[in-house]
């Protein structure tokens, strides 16, 4: 923390702190039952991509990055180590491994060749929670609306809604949930989830 | 709280929700042209029936996307939601 701003300017990639780091060692408490696993995905690229579904560039930046734009509401399409996740009829958010944002936006502008489209990097903008476990939907059921049974909800099911009265977009996967939470979010809904485990978790 | 089918997510919670208020006020042709009581009736001056009242949402917390939807003021049931740009339906 003795860092001075300039200097974090000046050198983002270097002692870069995620926004949910300081509650590593409470989600690992909280994960040692094995009924519930929560922890944080730093760093994740994330490029929100905005483009005109039926415009060839739609297509040829589905080709680019290897993933068609899933075009069903609510849905995800994943292919290598990308994910894209639907968020409006005309909005993706392409997710992929830390540093390779610079490069998918550039693909993705190559691929757009001067089409109306907007790309841009937002991955600081979240970090990702990990909710998984057999609890994992019985905790977020605490703070969450929507119907998350596998027949609701299940593996390649997206939505952008509320947690908690946070806004998040909440990701269903094999081995659990992902929470895509904003930075400045990020520790209100640690807390927030570590509280809303306390019954799930062996030991209390 | 009610439960507002967005047309692109499904039904969510009303809390998701913005009100727009009344749907289809279309913006005068030739703004300059009006009087200053037509101007103010344009801005200002919305219907207020007690039954069906088409209005505009936007899933703010979802989707972000504005439609609308045909609600009953009296009993607050929502009779139909479309997209921007679709008509009005007609309901029985
Ligand atoms: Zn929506």
């Amino acid at each position: 923390m003795a860092d001075s701003v300039a200097d974090s300017v000046a050198e983002p990639a270097v002692g870069r702190r995620s926004p949910a780091a300081a509650f590593a060692a409470r989600f690992e408490a909280a994960s040692a039952g094995g009924s519930l696993r929560l922890a944080e995905i730093p760093f994740l690229a994330q490029i929100n991509l905005r483009v005109d579904p039926k415009s060839p560039a739609a297509e040829r930046i589905g080709t680019a990055i290897g993933v068609p734009l899933p075009v069903e509401p609510g849905t995800t399409a994943g292919g290598g180590d990308l994910e894209v996740l639907w968020l409006g009829p005309d909005e993706w958010l392409v997710v992929g491994p830390d540093g390779a944002a610079r490069d998918l936006v550039e693909r993705i502008e190559e691929a757009a060749a001067g089409e109306h489209v907007s790309v841009v990097d937002v991955s600081a903008q979240r970090t990702t929670l990990v909710v998984g476990g057999e609890r994992a939907r019985d905790v977020l059921a605490h703070g969450c609306a929507l119907d998350l049974h596998p027949r609701a909800f299940g593996p390649g099911r997206c939505a952008q809604t509320m947690l908690a009265r946070a806004a998040v977009v909440l990701v269903a996967g094999e081995d659990g949930f992902r929470l895509l939470v904003r930075s400045s979010f990020a520790a209100y809904v640690a807390e927030w989830l570590l509280d809303a485990s306390v019954e799930y978790v062996a030991g209390g | 709280m009610l439960l507002i089918p967005c047309p692109w997510c499904g039904p969510r919670d009303e809390a998701e929700f913005h009100y727009g208020g009344q749907a289809h006020v279309a913006y005068p042709e030739d703004p300059a042209a009006l009087s200053d009581e037509e101007w103010a009736r344009y801005l200002f001056f919305r219907d207020n029936p007690k039954g069906l009242f088409a209005e505009r949402w936007s899933h703010t917390a979802g989707c972000r996307r504005w439609f609308n939807a045909v609600r009953d003021t009296a009993t607050n049931e929502i009779h139909a939601v479309y997209r921007t740009g679709e008509p009005r339906p007609v309901i029985a």
